[in-house]
């Protein structure tokens, strides 16, 4: 039998095992959504711009480990949805995007509303398509979908002209994908496997930097019994945060620009730094010529192009970490003698001691202004047992989510790390909760950043998609305001951002609930109401504006050369300072 | 220092800018690059010739490997190899220059192609100093028109195996 392009579409997606579709339409694609409106097997949630509908799908994406999809229509639809994409591209998610394009026979003639969008989204995806001939329509979604969640996972897009949604083709589904240029290496070469496990054995002060590549693997269960077994330190990346228990005794928390004290000491004076599917980004290294100085480097990961690009390394094995350390902890399962924990022992009682001297630190006075710090505290202590999945914005708000709210299990952690994109929190929660209907999702947000996509609450309410958002209201764009007072003499250019909007009304305003908690006595209150409501939440939380976060290596700094709390001038600046408003704020602040 | 890689691609609309589009978006360098079908029509051989330090070679080789189009990548100057250019130039010949010019051709061993009473249009193949020699030698004469194929180059038979990157083995 015969079926159109768009009926293709909708059964090759069903058989990718697609629940929800991300959507928003538009002239050619409309034969797609007139199908998908006369079947059930799919969800669409339609979504307010498409860049929401992007960070839906990776939020999708990242809490499930299967590729989450988007689809938009041409031109302003494949443009808005760049963003999202080049987010998914950096830090590896796989989402498979569909875009209409015009008819094949005005391609490139300017038609209305044509772009390019293969030569658009070509530097931000892992592979693209443009499907000219509705025969080729089904083995290249096979492809789309197999491109981007094996090997390096990534996103793809799949560009569909209208003539082609609409042609007929008898359907096929191709069991199997060759594609003889792709062929990703799961197995690592077992002789440096072996090289590998020597060095773990013989190394005093052996550190494991573990990043995204064990969430994707699913390797957590495998790094586990290997830090157990070896009783090595656990630093996680950004990415990572998840794959190893945070609360863990072997985790020394999160590493690299605002990790923990001893996560970055213990990294440079380690003797073995062992990655494992992480790509040593120069939030982690900082000054490259003066990172571990003293280590012998093994580096796990899939991707060959990420061994080698920032760092030397000795141990180079290219393979999937989940085969690789299962491979590996056989072979130190044999070899390992002795109690680790004595053998550990020195090493140990060092980093005890970096973690005495300066442990993740805030000050939260009973009457004094709410401190960002104290309410990602809260909310972790109050939802811990719950097993809430949580998103993040980016800046500062980001930072201290990473470090306060532990996190037990990998897939559970939704944030914008190599782009660094504001406006991805509220999205990702949304995509997250679309496919955990009944899970808590928990979005903790900047004031900035969550107004790059607050049109998605009309979303979240249409679509009944109850993410609660906690907003660190500190009226800045923290993040550039901490650099202004850190680096450029505390002139804040542009990271002001006044108290507008009312947050509490613009939930209203979109029939959503929204909270505000004004002081520290009723945070808990507050925070626990959100919880028990039923739909979409905003919590505003006004918090102390001039906190910074540290620790902080500057950029290009060493790792142990951390900036662990406000310089004197800036806290006497400080003690004295209110929020101000624009027009008075250098006369205070710099006097 | 210089590099010859021999990239084989999927012939397919769009793998041309793929690979151009590594080179500018990683900021790596294309001194020259040639591309035509193989006996193989489905696929593409490319030549490019590229420099950088040994780390950035070993990049460029990753990337190139990793593009989905890429069948395989060889870097040329891990093996002994030949290459060729081939260099089209029109030049000017006054009347008294007719001679001078036919001597030249004839040293280098090429061929005038195409000739009007008042130009001669000159084929040269060869390594890139052979090239550039013939031009110093032409350029007094007046060049109207110069066009450079790039290189191409194969690995030399049978006196060392190139050491090729395939996908299919781990590479490390
Ligand atoms: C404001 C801000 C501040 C930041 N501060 C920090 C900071 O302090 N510390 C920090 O760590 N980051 C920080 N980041 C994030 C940073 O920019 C990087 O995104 C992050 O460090 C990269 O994490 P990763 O190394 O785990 O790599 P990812 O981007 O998660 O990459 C994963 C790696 O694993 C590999 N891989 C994928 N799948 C597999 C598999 N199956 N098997 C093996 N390997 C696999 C990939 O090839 C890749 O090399 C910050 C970001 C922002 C926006
Ligand atoms: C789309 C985008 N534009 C600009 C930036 C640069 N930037 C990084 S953090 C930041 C401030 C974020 O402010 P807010 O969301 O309020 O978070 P805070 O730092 O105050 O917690 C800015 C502007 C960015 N990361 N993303
Ligand atoms: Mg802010």
């Amino acid at each position: 039998m015969k079926l159109s392009g768009a009926e293709i579409f909708i059964e090759c997606l069903k058989r990718e095992g697609v629940k929800t579709v991300f959507a928003l339409p538009g002239g050619v694609v409309l034969k797609i959504f007139d199908m998908l409106h006369q079947q059930k097997d799919l969800e669409v949630i339609l979504t307010r711009h498409e860049q929401g509908a992007g960070h839906m799908a990776e939020g999708y994406a990242k809490a499930t480990g299967k590729a989450g999809v988007c689809l938009v229509t041409s031109g302003p639809g494949m443009t808005n949805v760049i963003t999202a994409l080049a987010d998914a591209y950096m830090d590896s998610v796989p989402v498979v995007c569909f875009s209409g394009q015009v008819p094949t026979h005005l391609i490139g003639n300017d038609a209305f509303q044509e772009a390019d969008n293969v030569g658009l989204s070509r530097p931000c995806t892992k592979y693209n398509f443009l499907v000219k001939d509705v025969n080729d329509l089904a083995a290249t979604i096979k492809e789309a979908f197999y491109i981007a969640t094996t090997g390096r996972p990534g996103p793809v897009l799949v560009d569909i002209p209208k003539d082609v949604s609409q042609n007929m083709a008898e359907f096929a589904y191709p069991n199997s994908v060759s594609i003889r240029g792709y062929n990703p290496t799961y197995d690592g070469n077992k002789w440096q496997i072996k090289q590998a496990a020597d060095a773990i054995a013989k190394a005093k002060k052996p550190i494991l930097y573990v990043g995204g590549g064990v969430v994707f693997s699913g390797a957590s269960q495998e790094l586990l019994e290997l830090a157990e077994m070896t009783q090595i330190p656990v630093d996680m990346t950004l990415m990572g945060l998840g794959v190893f228990p945070g609360e863990h005794q072997l985790s020394l928390g999160m590493l690299g620009m605002h990790g923990t004290y001893q996560a970055n000491m213990a990294m440079h004076y380690s003797d073995l730094v062992i990655a494992v599917g992480a790509r040593f980004d120069d939030r982690v290294t900082g000054k490259v010529s003066e990172f571990c100085p003293h280590a012998k480097v093994i580096h796990i990961d899939i991707d060959p192009t990420s061994i080698r690009k920032n760092i030397h390394v000795d141990v180079p094995i290219v393979g999937d970490c989940k085969t690789v350390l299962r491979e590996l902890n056989q072979i130190l399962r044999a070899t390992v003698n002795g109690d680790q924990k004595d053998l550990r022992k020195p090493w140990w009682d060092q980093i005890h001691q970096w973690r005495q001297a300066h442990p993740l630190t805030y000050q939260q006075e009973k009457d004094g202004p709410i401190k960002p710090q104290h309410v990602v505290k809260r909310l972790y202590e109050l939802t811990r047992d719950r097993d809430p999945i949580v998103s993040t914005d980016v800046g500062q708000h980001q930072m201290w989510a990473a470090q306060y709210f532990k996190l037990a299990q990998p897939n559970r952690w939704l944030t914008s790390g190599g782009l660094g994109t504001m406006g991805f929190g509220f999205p990702a929660a949304m995509g997250a909760q679309a496919a955990f209907r009944d899970r808590l999702v928990l979005c903790i947000a900047g004031d900035g950043s969550v107004q790059m996509n607050m049109q998605e609450m009309a979303t979240a309410v249409v679509s009944k998609l109850p993410v609660k958002i906690i907003i660190l209201n500190n009226g800045f764009h923290g993040m550039v305001r901490q650099w202004q007072d850190l680096f450029y003499n505390g002139r804040y250019a542009s990271s002001d951002l006044g108290t507008t909007p009312d947050f509490v009304k613009l939930a209203e305003a979109y029939g959503a609930v929204g909270l505000r908690a004004n002081k520290v006595a009723m945070l808990d209150e507050v925070l626990k109401q959100a919880l028990a409501t039923e739909g979409p939440v905003i919590v505003d939380v006004p918090t102390y504006p001039y906190e910074n976060c540290y620790p902080m290596i500057p950029a290009g700094g060493c790792n142990h050369e951390m900036i662990l709390e406000d310089p004197p001038e800036l806290k006497k600046k400080q003690s004295g300072a209110q929020k101000v408003t624009p027009e008075d704020k250098d006369t205070v602040l710099t006097a | 220092m210089e590099h010859i890689i021999s990239v084989t691609v999927e012939n397919k609309f769009g793998v041309l800018s793929r690979v151009a589009g590594l080179f500018s978006g990683r900021g790596f360098n294309i001194e020259s690059l040639s591309v035509a079908p193989t006996l193989d029509p489905s696929m593409s051989q490319m030549t490019i010739v590229t420099s950088g330090d040994e780390r950035i070679i070993e990049q460029i080789v990753k990337q190139l490997n990793k593009l989905i189009d890429v069948i395989k990548v060889v870097d040329l100057n891990e093996t002994e190899f030949v290459s060729r250019e081939t260099a089209i130039i029109k030049v000017h010949t006054k009347d008294a220059d007719r001679a001078e010019a036919l001597r030249i051709v004839d040293i280098f061993r090429a061929n005038v192609i195409d000739s009007t009473p008042s130009t001669y249009t000159i084929e040269v193949s060869g390594d890139p100093k052979k090239i550039e020699a013939i031009i110093n030698l032409l350029q007094p004469l007046g060049i109207k028109d110069l066009v450079r194929t790039g290189r191409v180059a194969v690995a030399r038979e049978p006196i060392r195996q190139a050491v090729t990157q395939t996908k299919k083995v781990a590479r490390e």
